[in-house]
């Protein structure tokens, strides 16, 4: 592994100098330090899209406008929570927070392959928040400020619709994150590609890293895909082309085409990296190694390939023919296969293990109970006969709360309270990250579970206001909210009981389960690490 | 096979990243020009396979008509901001499959300056759009009304025989043809327009 070396050799040869805290921080080409930058950024973003989250279960827990006096309003709230969780939170968390922290560490590198270009990486997608800020507080519809389109930016709402800057701003928001994404994706690649210790194969890479190699090949693919659509429809609104207008000849059901054959691989970016952290902790609290390694890998692979194919199952209603929805519903369904591999081996490694149940390991089990929920939900949806009636209700966001909030989100927070140690030399006691885990746990299933009853029901998606009889659960929802809020709380009181306490961590806390590499390095890892490249040597346990 | 690669000297590999990355660069490339490309693409695929509702464009039929027939209704519309007035001599006809058959459209201007429009046109059920057949249209090209004019505009069609072959047709009494007028960009037609000859326009309500 002579390459790896010799290109990051200059890093090196800096020898453990630090640098001062603007050039540290502003300027920074340091994977760890990124990473760091990327999980605050996405707290920070995450906070936010809390907040507008918040204000949408206020509005919702009675019938009638109560907060909004414009529903317009509302309307801008549910796409910034939508635009921020998915862009602003989970992609930089899993992403560019903890694959920046452990995808070298874990292959034995010395740092990403292009260290500036992760730097600008980073920059680019808080520059994007800034244009996402900006877009609320411009007008958007005619007479309300900001972008009322929901996440997915649908012509004409978003072009007629929306004549206002507001859809302009968010449209280069996307822009900007999707260039950084894409900068960080072929930064990923790169470094697995190339930069793995030597006697690593991609065999023996842990699942970590095999989950962000498909992550990035999957933003690759996609991300385009969805700048392409959203520059038309930019040039739509601006420069009187008429992509998505049917006026001039064009069709917005192309639009939602370009866009899905981008969101749904996208749901398996914010998926994937979860899929890869579960894997490490269930295997480390089960002190075994991960059942069915290689189908795990290969599992993340199918998913990852089989879910450019399935595209058009987000828009049954637009009249496709019998032949086409036949075949997105099988398509949908292929993928429970993979699924269901990933699931059934998490189980078969905590079979016969013995298990410590950290509150890392309750985030994980949790997460996979609950993902377990949302995929089951998910079939039923993939069903175009039923979904032509669940269609944008409220069951599709209780299916892909239960699949993303509860599912990546569960995953972030199992991500921190695994990896916390490491990161910080740190220790989050555990009694919090239990106490958070079942507030979370309870809060989000009152939270989201009822939501099932109330699109069953028919109480459609995005409304601010709906008739007397949805009101009891949409109660019972908000009350699940509340619930949630409050294990945030506990979890920020945990991470200052942490930082203040004077209780460091061992280089590996968990004990033998723990057996990737990041665990033989100090805790917090030096600022420069493998100047000797760690050899593997073939032992059954690197997985 | 990763392995053996890795263990080869570096002189002989010279910058293996930026070559990795150099190639992730060329896909992301690829990808934008796919989607740029799929706008002619996916207009050519509704064109050819009547995909969605497209109507096939064409000359007169070849088969012979069959004994069967089919209603065929007509819903004429016109966006806000062109003051015409449009409809169908009749709401609905009944055809002999494989029959060609001409349908006249009224429209009128009944605003106070000239105007240019065009229509836009699809036919429902979408699986129809690959047996229903335009000889002429009104819709291949756009018109400009002078106030208060009126003028019949006619279209010649069929439906081709072979919808009683298609399993999914074969049971289908009756279809919807229909039109959308808007108004042409500044009178002159769009872009879209000119490069298609006036053909290539698919409305999707």
């Amino acid at each position: 592994m002579a390459n790896a070396a010799a290109h990051t050799g200059h890093h090196d040869a800096h020898d453990h100098h630090m640098p001062s805290f603007f050039s540290r921080w502003f300027l920074s080409t340091n994977h760890k330090d990124i990473g760091t930058l990327y999980l605050l950024f996405a707290f920070c973003a995450g906070i936010m899209g809390a907040f507008l989250s918040f204000g949408i279960r206020m509005e919702m827990e009675e019938p009638g406008l109560q907060y909004f006096a414009n529903p317009g309003t509302y309307n801008v709230f549910v796409t910034g929570h939508g635009l921020i969780m998915v862009f602003f939170m989970v992609m930089p968390a899993l992403i560019g927070g903890f694959g920046n922290w452990f995808v070298p560490l874990m292959i034995g590198a010395p740092d990403m392959a292009f260290p500036r270009m992760n730097n600008i990486s980073f920059w680019l997608t808080v520059a994007g928040f800034c244009s996402l800020v900006c877009s609320l507080f411009v007008e958007g519809a005619p007479g309300s400020n900001g972008a009322g389109t929901g996440w997915t930016v649908y012509p004409p709402l978003s072009s007629a619709g929306h004549p206002g800057p507001a859809v302009d701003f968010a449209i280069f928001a996307l822009h900007l994150s999707g260039a950084g994404s894409i900068l960080g994706a072929i930064n990923f690649i790169t470094t697995i590609l190339n930069m793995r210790a030597p006697g690593m194969t991609l065999h023996k890479m842990p699942l970590f890293a095999w989950s962000m190699l498909v992550t990035a090949f999957l933003l690759l693919l996609s991300l385009p895909v969805l700048a392409g659509a959203i520059t038309m429809l930019l040039t739509d609104r601006n420069f009187g082309t008429t992509f998505f207008d049917p006026a001039g000849g064009g069709d917005p059901i192309l639009y939602q085409h370009l866009f899905w054959f981008f969101g749904h691989p996208e749901v398996y970016i914010m998926i994937l990296p979860a899929f890869g952290i579960v894997s490490h902790i269930i295997s480390t609290f089960s002190r075994k190694p991960v059942f069915g390694y290689l189908a795990m890998a290969y599992a993340m692979v199918a998913i990852g390939v089989v879910g450019f194919v399935v595209w058009a199952h987000h828009m049954y209603t637009v009249g496709l023919s019998l032949q086409t929805q036949s075949y997105f519903v099988f398509a949908t369904m292929v993928i429970a296969v993979p699924t269901g591999v990933k699931i059934f081996s998490w189980i078969a490694t905590m079979w016969g293990g013995s298990i410590r149940f950290t509150a890392a390991m309750h985030w994980a089990v949790g997460f996979i109970f609950l993902f377990t929920v949302g995929g089951v939900t998910g079939v039923v949806l993939a069903n175009s006969a039923v979904d032509k009636y669940l269609h944008d209700t409220y069951y599709v966001v209780a299916h892909f709360h239960y699949v993303l909030s509860l599912g990546a989100v569960f995953i972030i927070f199992a991500g921190v309270y695994y990896w916390f140690p490491k990161m910080t030399g740190h220790i989050i006691p555990e009694w919090a990250g239990k106490l958070h885990f079942w507030l979370a746990f309870i809060g989000a299933n009152v939270l989201f579970f009822p939501m099932h009853f109330l699109g069953l029901a028919g109480m459609p998606r995005r409304y601010a206001d709906y008739p007397e009889a949805f009101a009891g659960w949409h109660k019972v929802s908000t009350w699940g909210g509340h619930i949630f809020a409050l294990g945030m709380v506990v979890f920020f009181i945990g991470v200052v009981i942490a930082l203040r306490s004077s209780r460091r961590a061992a280089d590996n806390p968990w004990g033998e389960g723990a057996t990737t590499l990041e665990w033989t390095l100090s805790s917090p890892p030096p600022f420069h690490q493998f100047e000797t490249l760690p050899r593997i040597v073939d032992a059954p346990g690197h997985h | 096979m990763t392995d053996r690669r890795q263990d080869q000297p570096h002189a002989t590999r010279p910058n293996k990243a930026g070559v990795t990355a150099i190639a992730c660069a060329g896909l992301v490339f690829g990808m934008i020009g796919l989607a740029f490309a799929s706008v002619p693409l996916y207009n050519m695929f509704c064109k050819a396979t009547g995909y969605d509702g497209t109507p096939r464009t064409g000359l007169a039929p070849t088969a012979a008509a069959l004994d069967d027939s089919m209603v065929v209704h007509f819903d004429t519309n016109v966006s806000s901001g062109l003051p015409w007035r449009f409809q169908a001599e009749s709401q609905n006809v009944e055809v002999r499959i494989g029959e060609t058959k001409t349908v006249f459209f009224r429209v009128k201007n009944t605003g106070t300056t000239p105007s240019t429009g065009i229509a836009t046109y699809n036919v429902q059920p979408g699986l129809m759009g690959g047996f229903f057949v335009k000889v002429q249209c009104f819709c291949f090209n756009e018109q400009t009304l002078q106030p208060g004019e009126t003028m019949d505009f006619p279209v010649v069609f069929y439906v081709d025989p072979d919808v009683r072959k298609d399993p999914n047709t074969a049971h289908l009494a009756e279809m919807t043809l229909s039109y959308t007028y808007f108004a042409s960009k500044n009178g002159q037609p769009t872009a879209a327009l000119a490069t298609t000859g006036g053909t290539g326009t698919k409305s999707n309500f």
